[in-house]
C-alpha cells in the first residue's frame, strides 16, 4: 500500500537572503585573490541541476600562496596573542554566524542539497556552536592538559566533506584557532560556497589575515596541500580510500593527522526495545541527510521475535516520508548531492537486487530534474553481502535479524569500520554491556545521529583517527612536548 | 664447566624456539659471544599476534585495580633480579654505575606506570554537558593488540618504557625486543614470567627487525604500532604496510633515562576514545527542592 502522492502545499523556504556573487576568487590572506592559472569551475544545485556560481580553481602555486600567508600569520601575529585574545575572535566569528543563520541556511541548502529543515536547524545552529564552544577553551588549555608541557602546531592543512560543508569547516577550523594554529581549508568541489561565505565573516570579524585562507579547488587542490612541505597538521573528512592515501603521503614527514573516514555504523534492535521509537531512530539512523552521513545506521539488526514487527512498521513510514525539493520545508529527503553520487547509490542499489535481497521502495514521484533517490529498504540480506559491509552513503538500509546477543555483537563488530553503533533496549546493564563491546566511536543507545560540540566524534579501526568536539578534541591540535 | 642459557622467544606465556629453528650470536662489548638467540621469524610473529588477540580480552576486563597489583609485581621481581640485569648490561658494555641506575630507573618505571592503571581513566575521561536531554560520557578502551620495535639503543629501560604504557591500558603487546642487546629482554619475560602478568599480555620475540617487522607491520589484527628509531626505510615501509588496516602508527625516538619521558599520554597515545549517549527521561511534576 502505497500513498505518497501527497499533495501539500509547497512551503518553499525564500532565497532572497542569498547573494550570491557569479564567481569567487580564492581567499587568502585575508583579500580575494585570483587563482594563479585562471581556471574556474561551475557549482550546480543538485536540487534542479540550475546554475548557481562559478568556484576558483586553486593550483599548487595557490596552494603555496596560501599557506605562506597562514605560515607568516601564525610566525608574527596568532601565536603571539594570548589564548584570551585568539577566544575573543572565536566568540565574534561565533557571533556573525549567528546573525546571517538564515543565508547561510539557505545557502547551504542551495549548494548540496539537503532539506532546509536540517540546515536551518541542525547545521547552522551546530556550525555556530562549535565556535562558541571552542572559544571558550582557547585560554584555558594548560588546564585540559594539566601537568603536561602544550604548544600549538603550526600551520594546519584541512580538508572538508561535502555532506554537512559548513558543520565539518566548523570542527575543522574552530579547535585549530583555539589552539593557536592557522589554518588553510578546502572546501569539496560540490559545496565550497558556505565556506567562502565564512570567508566573508573572517573578514567582517577582523580576523587577521592568514589566520584563515580558503582554497577551492578539486582532490588535486586538496592533495598539493596534503604534501606543502611547511604545514604541520593535516586533519581530512572524507572516504577511507582517499583517507589511506593521506597517511601515506604523511610517512616520513613531521605531519600530525586525523582522519575521519567512511562507516557501516550497526543499528541494534533488541526484543524489549521501545519499538515505535526504535523505528523512529532507525528511520532518522538513514534517512537524515540523504543517508549522506558517515556514521548512518546503514546496517539494521533486529532481533528475531520482533523482526516482522518491526520490518512492517518501517514500510509503513517510509510511506509517509516526503522526498522532494530542498527548500520546501516539508521536505524530509532532500536532493542527492551530486549525479555522480546518485549513479554509485543506484549502482549498490542493482547489486542489492543481484545478491539476492528483497527490495523495498515506497512508490511516489520524483522531482522530474535534479538528483534524487528513494528511501530504500533490503531485507534478507547476507553479512557477506556487499550491500552489508561497504559504505554505500545514501538513503538505503540492509537489514538482518538476530537471534542471541553474541551473535549481533559478532555481526555488528564484523566490519573494516568502526564509527558509530545504535543500540535499542529497556534494560540498562545490557545497554552497558552491549555499548562496552561494540567496536565503535561513538555509540547511540536509545537514540540516532545526535551531536554536539561538547561530544567528541571518530572512529575506531578503519572509520579513522582523532576524535573532533569536546575536550578530547583539543588533543589533534596540539603538540605534548614533555 | 659452566652452563650456558639458551635465550627462547616468550609467546603465549611459553618460552618457546623459534619455528625456524635459526639462532643468532648476542655479543659482548668487546666481541666474545655471550649467548645465542633466537632468530625470529614471520611465522613466530604471527604466533605472538595471535596469542596476544587471545589475551587481550580477558587482560582488558581485569578490573583497573587488578592490573596495578600486577604490574607492580613486575617492579617486585625486576627488584629480586636486579643483580642479573647489573651482570648482563656490564656484560653489554655498561659500565657498573650506569648498569645500576639503569635498572634502577627501570624498576622506579614500573612502579610508575603501576600507579597510572587505575586513574589514568578519570584523567582521559568526561561527562559532556550536550544541549540536549541526553546523558553522555566519553571513556578510554585500549587499542587491541599493538606491534612495538623496542628502543634500539638501550636494553632494558627503553623496552620498559615502551611496553608498560600500552599494556596498563590494556592492550597486549608483541615486541621485537633489541637486537644486539637482547640478553636484557629475554630475562625481563622471565621476569613477567613470574609475575603475575597472563600469558600473551606480552609477546617478545629477538632476531632482525627488518625480517620481522614488516610482517607485524601489515598484520590486519595488529590494530597499532610503537616504533623506536629505526633505520629510515624500514620505518617507511611498516607505516606504509600499515594504511591496510588504518594501524595507528606512534614513532618515538626518546632518551628514556629523562624522567620527563614517562607520562598520562603514552597512555592514551594508545587508546581510543568512545562517545555514548543515552536520552534523559523529562519528568514533568518534580520540581528541585533544597
Amino acid at each position: 500500500m502505497s500513498t505518497t502522492n501527497w499533495n501539500l502545499e509547497p512551503s518553499l523556504e525564500s532565497t532572497a537572503v542569498v547573494q550570491l556573487k557569479d564567481q569567487y576568487e580564492l581567499f587568502i590572506n585575508g583579500q580575494w585573490q585570483a587563482p594563479k592559472a585562471k581556471k574556474y569551475f561551475a557549482t550546480i544545485n543538485p536540487s534542479d541541476e540550475s546554475h548557481l556560481s562559478n568556484i576558483a580553481w586553486a593550483t599548487e602555486a595557490d596552494v603555496d600562496l596560501a599557506v605562506k600567508s597562514a605560515r607568516n600569520a601564525y610566525e608574527n601575529v596568532w601565536s603571539k596573542l594570548s589564548g584570551a585574545e585568539r577566544g575573543k575572535y572565536l566568540f565574534r566569528i561565533a557571533r556573525l554566524m549567528q546573525e546571517k543563520a538564515r543565508e547561510l541556511a539557505v545557502l547551504e541548502t542551495l549548494d548540496g542539497g539537503k532539506p532546509i529543515k536540517e540546515s536551518r536547524d541542525i547545521d547552522i545552529p551546530l556550525a555556530c556552536n562549535h565556535f562558541f564552544y571552542y572559544a571558550g577553551w582557547a585560554d584555558k588549555l594548560q588546564e585540559a592538559f594539566a601537568g603536561q608541557q602544550i604548544e600549538s602546531l603550526g600551520v594546519a592543512g584541512q580538508i572538508t566533506p561535502w555532506n554537512f560543508p559548513l558543520l565539518m569547516l566548523a570542527w575543522k577550523i574552530a579547535p585549530a584557532l583555539a589552539c593557536g594554529n592557522t589554518v588553510v581549508l578546502k572546501p569539496a568541489e560540490t559545496t565550497a560556497l558556505t565556506a567562502l561565505k565564512f570567508a566573508e565573516i573572517c573578514q567582517e570579524a577582523g580576523l587577521p589575515a592568514g589566520v584563515v585562507n580558503i582554497i577551492t579547488g578539486y582532490g588535486d587542490t586538496g592533495a598539493a596541500l596534503v604534501v606543502h612541505p611547511d604545514v604541520n597538521k593535516i586533519a581530512f573528512t572524507g572516504s577511507t580510500a582517499v583517507g589511506k592515501q593521506i597517511q601515506k603521503a604523511c610517512i616520513g614527514t613531521d605531519k600530525k593527522l586525523t582522519l575521519e573516514l567512511g562507516g557501516k555504523s550497526a543499528n541494534i534492535i533488541l526484543e524489549d526495545a521501545a519499538v515505535d521509537q526504535a523505528v523512529e531512530g532507525v528511520i532518522n539512523a538513514i534517512f537524515y541527510n540523504q543517508g549522506h552521513v558517515c556514521c548512518a545506521g546503514s546496517r539494521l539488526y533486529v532481533q528475531e521475535s520482533i523482526a516482522a514487527q518491526v520490518i512492517e512498521k518501517l514500510k509503513f513510514r517510509l510511506q509517509s516520508i516526503y522526498v522532494g525539493n530542498p527548500l520546501d520545508k516539508n521536505t524530509d529527503i532532500g536532493a542527492i548531492n551530486s549525479k555522480k553520487q546518485l549513479e554509485t547509490i543506484e549502482k549498490y542499489i542493482s547489486l542489492g537486487r543481484e545478491e539476492g535481497a528483497e527490495i523495498y521502495q515506497p512508490t511516489c514521484q520524483l522531482p522530474s530534474k535534479g538528483y534524487y533517490c528513494l528511501p530504500t529498504l533490503f531485507t534478507d540480506v547476507a553479512q557477506s553481502a556487499r550491500i552489508a559491509q561497504e559504505e554505500i552513503f545514501g538513503p538505503v538500509l540492509a537489514i538482518q535479524t538476530f537471534r542471541t546477543i553474541d551473535e549481533v555483537l559478532q555481526k555488528a563488530n564484523n566490519s573494516p569500520y568502526g564509527l558509530a553503533a545504535g543500540v535499542w533496549t529497556d534494560k540498562g546493564a545490557r545497554i552497558f554491556g552491549l555499548s562496552s563491546q561494540l567496536r565503535a566511536g561513538v555509540v547511540w543507545a536509545n537514540t540516532y545521529n545526535k551531536f554536539d560540540p561538547a561530544s567528541p566524534f571518530g572512529g575506531y579501526k578503519e572509520s579513522g583517527f582523532g576524535r573532533e568536539g569536546g575536550v578530547h578534541g583539543l588533543s589533534a591540535y596540539l603538540k605534548i612536548t614533555n | 664447566m659452566e652452563i650456558l642459557k639458551t635465550y627462547k622467544l616468550y609467546i603465549g606465556g611459553q618460552f618457546t624456539r623459534t619455528e625456524s629453528g635459526r639462532s643468532y650470536q648476542i655479543q659482548s662489548a668487546s666481541g666474545q659471544a655471550i649467548a645465542n638467540a633466537c632468530l625470529g621469524s614471520k611465522k613466530d610473529i604471527r604466533n605472538a599476534v595471535q596469542a596476544a588477540r587471545k589475551a587481550q580480552a580477558s587482560w582488558a576486563a581485569k578490573s583497573a585495580f587488578n592490573r596495578s597489583q600486577i604490574i607492580y609485581r613486575i617492579a617486585e621481581m625486576l627488584e629480586t633480579r636486579k643483580g642479573q640485569f647489573i651482570e648482563e648490561l656490564v656484560l653489554l658494555g655498561h659500565s657498573n654505575a650506569t648498569a645500576v641506575a639503569e635498572v634502577q630507573s627501570s624498576i622506579d618505571r614500573c612502579i610508575y606506570y603501576a600507579g597510572w592503571a587505575d586513574k589514568y581513566q578519570a584523567l582521559s575521561s568526561s561527562v559532556n554537558p550536550v544541549s540536549s536531554p541526553h546523558f553522555n560520557f566519553s571513556v578510554p578502551e585500549p587499542m587491541g593488540v599493538i606491534g612495538v620495535v623496542a628502543c634500539q639503543e638501550t636494553a632494558l629501560i627503553g623496552l620498559i618504557s615502551q611496553i608498560l604504557p600500552l599494556i596498563v591500558g590494556g592492550n597486549c603487546v608483541v615486541v621485537i625486543a633489541n637486537t644486539t642487546k637482547a640478553l636484557c629482554a629475554i630475562s625481563f619475560a622471565e621476569v613477567l614470567a613470574t609475575s603475575d602478568v597472563p600469558g600473551g599480555v606480552v609477546n617478545i620475540l629477538t632476531g632482525e627487525v627488518a625480517e620481522m617487522l614488516p610482517t607485524l607491520a601489515g598484520h590486519m589484527d595488529v590494530n597499532a604500532l610503537s616504533l623506536a628509531k629505526i633505520k629510515d626505510h624500514l620505518s617507511r615501509n611498516a607505516q606504509e604496510a600499515a594504511i591496510d588496516n588504518l594501524k595507528r602508527c606512534q614513532l618515538y625516538s626518546l632518551d628514556y633515562f629523562d624522567s620527563k619521558n614517562q607520562g598520562l599520554h603514552f597512555i592514551t597515545d594508545f587508546q581510543e576514545i568512545k562517545t555514548t549517549w543515552h536520552p534523559i527521561e523529562q519528568i514533568a511534576g518534580g520540581a528541585a527542592g533544597y
